[in-house]
Parts: C-alpha cells; sequence; structure tokens
C-alpha cells in the first residue's frame, strides 16, 4: 500500500515537473488524511489546471496529426485514398504454389535457390490456414526412413536425408538463429512374419544397391538388442542403421518458410477459389477432341471475407496436399467422359489417421527405434520422460470419415493397443494422454508421389499424393520440382516413373512394403 | 591474415616459409570455422568485435559482402580437409590415406601390433614414417581440438577402429555420431566430451555400439537434462563404463527428474 502510493506521488509529482516547464500551475497536490488514518495525495476538487493540462495534450495530438496528414500529402507516403487490404497478394506472379506445407514452401525455396542470378522471378506461396491446424506436415509424425522397396522412394529419402545432414548450409539466414530439426537419430525397425519375409529380403537388397544403411536381424539378434521386442511370429528384421530417425516437422516448414521469404518469396493466406483458363481444342487420329486448357489467373479469396484478388500467374504448382484432388476439380481435371483422357481425376483424397500418445513408464529407452510390426501398427519414442506416440493404418473398409479430425478413442482400444501389447509386453500398463488426427494425402492409385506436369493442362504442376512420406521426401521432391520447371527436366534424380502417365496408363508403382 | 589463408588453399606446393605461417595459422583455422557466421548460437554474449561487425553489415552491402567471403572461406577448408582422400587410397592403400587423413588434420593414432603413436605437434609438423608401414590398419585414433566431420569419417572407414577420441571436435554433430556404426564391430572406447553440436537424438544413435567398453560425454553443452540422460545411456549400454563429468547435476532437470534418480546419477 505504501509502495502504490509511493509510486502515485512519483507519477504526479513527474507530471507536475512537466506541467511546471510550460505553464504557471499551482501545485495541484497536498497531503490530506485519509480514510485508513495514513496520509494520501488527493487533488484539490479545481478544474483551473485539469482542464489546462487537457488543453496542452489534445493541441500536441492535433499537431501531431497534422504533421502526419501532411507528410502522407509528399509524394514518398503510401497513402491512398481508398483503403487496401494489405494481406492481399500481388496481382502478377511468375509461379503460384498453392499449399503452403513443407511441400509447397520447400518448392518455393527451390525454385529461389537455383535462380541465382536473375532474382526477378516473383513466387507466391498460397495457404489457406494460417494456423496450419489442419495440414498433414505439422500433423505428421515426423519419421524418415530408407526402407522402400521403389527405388525412387529410396533415393529421394536418401537425399533428403543429405539434405538435413547439411540443413545449415542449405537454409540458414544471416543473423537468425541456426535451425534445429530435433533429429533423433534412432533408426526403423521393420519386423516381417514368414509370408512376407521374402519380400523384405529383396527389398534389403534393392536398398542396399540404392545406397541405404540397413542390415538384416534374424528374430534372436533381434531378441538380443532389444529384450524388450516379444519376438513371436517374427521371422526377419530389417533395421535402419544411418540417415533414419524422426524431426521436428514445424521446425523444418518453418526453415523452408523463413529461407525461402529472405529470397523474396511472397506469401498470402488465402483460399484458392476458382482458375481462369483458356482452351485450345485439339483432335486425336480418332477424331476424339482433346481440350488442353493453359491457367491464366488465380482468384485469390481472402478468409473469413468476399474480397478476392485474381493473380495472373505463368505456372501453378499444385502442392494441396490432402485436398489436391478438389483443387483439380476446379480446373476440370476428372469432369470429361468416363473413357477419355479428360476423364482421369487427379486420384489424391484426404484420408483421416490417427496418433496416440501414450505413457508408459517401463517402456523401452533411449534405444528404441520407430518400430513397424507387419501387423501395421507402429509406435516410437517421443522425448525422454517415456511417452510413446503409437498408431495404425486402418483397413480399407474401416476408413473413417473425413469431413473433421475428430479423434476416435475406441479405435486405440479396438486396433493399437492389442497389437502393440502383444509385440511390446511392456505396453500392456500405458496410460492414454494425448491423441490427435492428421490427413494423409493419399493416393488412391498406388499409394506414391505424383510429381510431373498434367498431360492436359499446360502449366499446372503436381507435387502431391504421398500418402505418408511427403515430409520426409520433401527437400528432394522440391528440388526435382524445380528442376522440371526451371530446367525442363529432372537434373540430379530421375522421377519420371512418378509422373502422370503411369495413372493415365494405368500402370501402379505400387510399394512391395508391408505398411 | 585471412586473406593470406586463402590465398594458402590455392597453392599445390607449399614452399617452406609459408608453411610454418599456415600451421600458425591453423588454431586459427579451428576458430573462424567453429564461429558460424549465421547468427549467435553460442551460449556466451557475442564480443564487441562481431557486435559492431553484425551493425556495419546491416548497413554496408560490402562489410556483409566480406563476411561472407570470410564464412565461405572458413567452409571451404573444412571441405577441403575433410575430402575423401581418394588420391593417396590409390597410390598407397586404404591404412596409409587414413592415417595421412589423421595427421593432416592435426591427431594422432597407433597401428595396429604397434604401441607408438604417430602424432603431429602443435604446428602442423609430423614424421613421414608412417609410411613404412604398408597394409597395417590403424587401431587408435585421437582426433581431439580437429575439424573433423562426418565427410571426414568416411577417410576410416575401413579401420577397425577400438578407440576414437573427438573430444572438443566443434564439427561433430549428432549424423556423425550416426555414421559411427561403421564401427560398430570393433570401437571399444569413445570420447566425445566438449562437442557443442551432440545432442539427445545423436546419443541414441550410440546403441549401435555393441561393445563399447568406454563413453566419455561429459561437458556436452546441448544436453538440456544431463543427468536423465546419463540414467537412460546407462540403460541403453549396460556393459560400458560412462564418465560423465562437467555437468551441473544439483538443479532441478527439465524431465521432471526425482531426487533418487539424481543420487543414482552422481554415485
Amino acid at each position: 500500500m505504501c509502495a502504490w502510493r509511493r509510486l502515485h506521488r512519483n507519477v504526479r509529482t513527474l507530471r507536475g515537473c512537466f506541467t511546471h516547464g510550460s505553464l504557471n500551475c499551482t501545485a495541484v497536490t497536498q497531503w490530506q488524511p485519509d480514510r485508513c488514518g495514513g496520509l494520501t495525495f488527493c487533488q484539490k476538487l479545481s478544474t483551473g489546471g485539469a482542464l489546462r493540462n487537457d488543453f496542452l495534450n489534445e493541441l500536441k495530438a492535433q499537431m501531431a496529426a497534422m504533421k502526419k496528414k501532411a507528410a502522407d500529402g509528399l509524394p514518398s507516403s503510401n497513402w491512398m485514398p481508398f483503403e487496401i487490404n494489405p494481406n492481399l497478394p500481388p496481382e502478377t506472379a511468375d509461379i503460384v504454389i498453392v499449399g503452403g506445407g513443407v511441400m509447397g514452401w520447400s518448392i518455393a525455396y527451390w525454385l529461389k535457390q537455383k535462380e541465382k542470378f536473375s532474382k526477378k522471378m516473383r513466387v507466391l506461396v498460397v495457404e489457406r490456414d494460417p494456423t496450419y491446424s489442419q495440414a498433414s506436415t505439422v500433423l505428421s509424425a515426423g519419421g524418415i526412413r530408407q526402407q522402400f522397396s521403389l527405388l525412387e522412394n529410396i533415393h529421394l529419402s536418401l537425399e533428403s536425408a543429405d539434405f538435413m545432414r547439411n540443413i545449415n548450409e542449405h537454409l540458414s539466414v544471416v543473423n537468425e538463429d541456426p535451425v534445429d530439426l530435433q533429429f533423433n537419430q534412432s533408426g526403423y525397425l521393420f519386423l516381417a512374419s514368414e509370408e512376407v519375409a521374402h519380400i523384405m529380403e529383396q527389398n534389403y537388397n534393392t536398398q542396399r544397391c540404392a545406397g541405404a544403411k540397413v542390415s538384416l536381424f534374424s528374430p534372436q539378434q533381434v531378441k538380443e538388442k532389444f529384450p524388450w521386442i516379444n519376438t513371436e511370429g517374427v521371422a526377419l528384421a530389417s533395421y535402419g542403421l544411418e540417415n533414419e530417425g524422426w524431426f521436428d516437422p514445424w521446425s523444418l516448414l518453418n526453415a523452408f518458410r523463413r529461407k525461402a521469404m529472405s529470397m523474396g518469396v511472397i506469401q498470402c493466406f488465402g483460399e484458392v477459389a476458382d482458375f481462369r483458363h483458356v482452351k485450345q481444342v485439339l483432335m486425336t487420329k480418332n477424331g476424339e477432341q482433346i481440350d488442353m486448357k493453359t491457367i491464366k489467373s488465380v482468384k485469390v479469396q481472402m478468409l473469413n471475407s468476399l474480397e478476392y484478388q485474381p493473380v495472373e500467374c505463368a505456372l501453378v504448382v499444385n502442392a494441396a496436399g490432402a485436398f489436391s484432388g478438389k483443387l483439380a476439380k476446379m480446373v476440370g481435371i476428372g469432369l470429361g467422359p468416363k473413357d477419355s483422357l479428360a476423364g482421369f481425376s487427379v486420384p489424391v483424397e484426404p484420408r483421416k489417421r490417427y496418433v496416440y500418445v501414450v505413457h508408459c513408464p517401463d517402456g523401452p529407452g533411449l534405444d528404441s527405434p520407430f518400430l513397424i510390426d507387419y501387423s501395421g501398427v507402429y509406435f516410437r519414442r517421443e522425448g525422454l520422460g517415456g511417452n510413446y506416440i503409437c498408431g495404425v493404418s486402418p483397413e480399407e473398409a474401416e476408413e473413417p470419415d473425413t469431413s473433421n479430425l475428430e479423434v476416435d478413442h475406441q479405435f486405440f482400444e479396438d486396433k493399437v493397443w492389442p497389437k502393440l501389447a502383444n509385440r511390446v509386453p511392456a505396453f500392456e500398463k500405458l496410460k492414454v494422454t494425448s491423441a490427435w488426427a492428421g490427413f494423409y494425402d493419399y493416393n488412391t492409385f498406388d499409394q506414391n508421389g505424383i510429381i510431373g506436369i498434367h498431360p492436359l493442362i499446360n502449366n499446372m504442376y503436381f507435387a502431391t499424393g504421398f500418402s505418408g512420406h511427403g515430409l520426409q521426401q520433401s527437400p528432394a521432391v522440391g528440388r526435382a520440382v524445380a528442376e522440371l520447371i526451371l530446367d525442363g527436366e529432372f537434373k540430379t534424380l530421375d522421377l519420371s516413373g512418378l509422373s502422370f502417365r503411369r495413372i493415365l496408363t494405368q500402370e501402379p508403382m505400387l510399394e512391395q512394403n508391408i505398411v | 591474415m585471412f586473406v593470406l589463408h586463402g590465398l594458402l588453399l590455392e597453392v599445390a606446393v607449399m614452399s617452406a616459409p609459408l608453411i610454418s605461417l599456415h600451421r600458425c595459422c591453423q588454431r586459427a583455422a579451428v576458430l573462424l570455422v567453429a564461429r558460424r557466421h549465421w547468427g549467435s548460437s553460442s551460449a556466451s554474449p557475442p564480443s564487441l568485435v562481431s557486435r559492431s561487425l553484425d551493425f556495419l553489415a546491416r548497413r554496408f552491402y560490402d562489410v556483409e559482402a566480406l563476411l561472407n567471403w570470410k564464412s565461405r572461406i572458413g567452409k571451404d577448408q573444412l571441405r577441403k580437409k575433410n575430402f575423401y582422400y581418394g588420391y593417396t587410397h590409390k597410390l598407397y592403400g586404404p591404412d596409409i590415406a587414413s592415417a595421412y587423413y589423421i595427421l593432416n588434420l592435426g591427431g594422432g593414432f597407433r597401428f595396429v601390433g604397434q604401441s607408438e603413436w604417430f602424432r603431429a605437434d602443435s604446428r602442423g609438423k609430423f614424421n613421414w614414417d608412417f609410411l613404412n608401414y604398408k597394409d597395417t590398419p590403424v587401431e587408435e585414433v585421437d582426433m581431439s581440438h580437429t575439424i573433423i566431420n562426418y565427410v571426414g569419417l568416411s577417410n576410416l572407414e575401413r579401420q577397425p577402429l577400438r578407440t576414437l577420441k573427438v573430444q572438443g571436435c566443434p564439427e561433430v554433430d549428432d549424423w556423425f555420431l550416426a555414421g559411427l556404426h561403421k564401427f560398430q564391430d570393433s570401437l571399444e572406447e569413445l570420447d566425445i566430451s566438449h562437442c557443442p553440436r551432440i545432442t539427445v537424438g545423436g546419443l541414441a544413435a550410440l546403441r549401435n555400439l555393441r561393445w563399447l567398453k568406454h563413453l566419455n560425454v561429459s561437458s556436452l553443452p546441448r544436453i538440456s537434462s544431463p543427468g536423465l540422460v546419463i540414467i537412460l545411456l546407462e540403460e541403453m549400454l549396460p556393459q560400458c563404463r560412462i564418465t560423465a563429468h562437467g555437468y551441473d547435476l544439483s538443479q532441478p532437470q527439465v524431465g521432471g527428474e526425482k531426487p533418487e534418480e539424481r543420487l543414482e546419477a552422481e554415485g
């Protein structure tokens, strides 16, 4: 109470000093006894001094306003007679990337990175959710592995791991903190039953040839190395020694974003509502009519508002993740007659996947890898306090509803826990502390990414459909798309196997993996 | 001094007076490389010199270009030192190539079956006697306070290393530790104390070294809850003796450690 009064007194005295300097006003404060017996300052109830104080302040404010108006009137100011929303994207851009997840920003970074000398290319990244609350990137478990069966996937992962190893050489910004991905070098452990053991061996050979550091273990060796695993039913195990583990996806996204924006990429929060395109009708040998479309402008609508800005662009990159199929429909892909080229839609749709955080005090320690069982259930360590992240991919027939991101806790009890407890007996005693759900940009055709230009649209590039391994391949895919756009062909990695052609010829490139 | 340093890298054959100057700069080179131009990640506050350079770099393009050039020279030097010594490998074989690499960076090693250590002295000079021991693999390596990094580790690939000391190396990070899986069958002693870039994620990679008997993880600045990490390491490598000095284990840890666990770590 004393301190408060002292403070009050200091403030009053200060104000008294200021007013003394400009106007001759008598001291308006004096000591008065108050109700509690102590002494307080009270102001005399004379209005003379107070009015003069107010007048002075008002005068100051008016002078400042006049100065501002005069400065605005001068030629070098930004003042406009009508208000413009500063969040609107520019009216023209060279490349519009739809989707601000890790894939979109990776492409934006590589585009700017490759364009060394003519820094005049305007790249715009449009993202509809500033909080990234539903983005697959940040809801991902964040793992990276080279244990695939397709060569393209293995190379993409290896290159991305190389990128992350030297991430500060690529993505550091002057005078900012270095990037810290919190990479856990713990490796992946895949367990195979009798039926799929031969597939695992084939995959192991492919991976070794491609340069991945993987080793095969027998059940006894697995038991020796990880005594907390129940090796019943396991015929073979495949273990990643290097370049495998998990990291923080948000850090990677922010690193890409920060570096890209420092190189001049423009970020816009808005939703792509429409495309304006021109059509060119071509006839095939059989007399079939094909419409080739060229996108002329993208209509970007501001969030929660009717305001929109048509952005004229040369190229559009579809990196919208789970919603790429919907975006493609806006341009008319898939809306043609069923048996024609125009009838093939982009086979990407959102699929909901649950991730549960559990706490188990007696669980595996620092050496626990990202374990993936042949039944599809997986788990990994999270932090040092005995927390683990687990989940399972549901069967085709039991896919959950994708209209929201609500978590079904019964799913954990029915599908995840029994298999998990069977594989790791220590997990019989655990407690679910948290859970979330995220979308996979699920490629219903063959669950592998689609990278490349669409045959019917002249200037729309796709980098989507990665079905759960987009995050781990994003640096390499970004570079590949940038090469495709700027050089016209793949330079470092040949990803022509992942182009649209396989969808049109209906030749799926399936992963012969167990998950 | 730094300009001379840059020129020296281009000269293929180094003449005698320049060698001594070069070796004088070698220790400075470690510091140059260690001090990153991209932001203040170190725990200590930036000095007056670095703060004033930052201030000038924000205002003048030429200062910024000079600083970029300086950091690029440092990175280039790091890269050149840690190249895969393919030429030496072709001429003399993998063992001599590894030995030459170690001596070039300023470390020391011991051949299998020999008891004497070959070291480079503080001025970078070393004895060329190691060329006499053809086809003898290297068993113990001491590369403390050198600029060895992940790429340089490929020079030591084929050696059945039993001891590896990389104390105080500014370029040893988590990926380096993951790369140690190449020595998983032979490595028995590892010293990674005082390395500023190692975090818990890298320590998890040590699970592959199943024959490890001695591990020194003292004074790793980027470990947030050292007591808990030491206990987890002990659980992960049960037959290994872990030395961990230089941590203040009396403070309450971030990981919610209980008092009993703290006593266990100190005991």
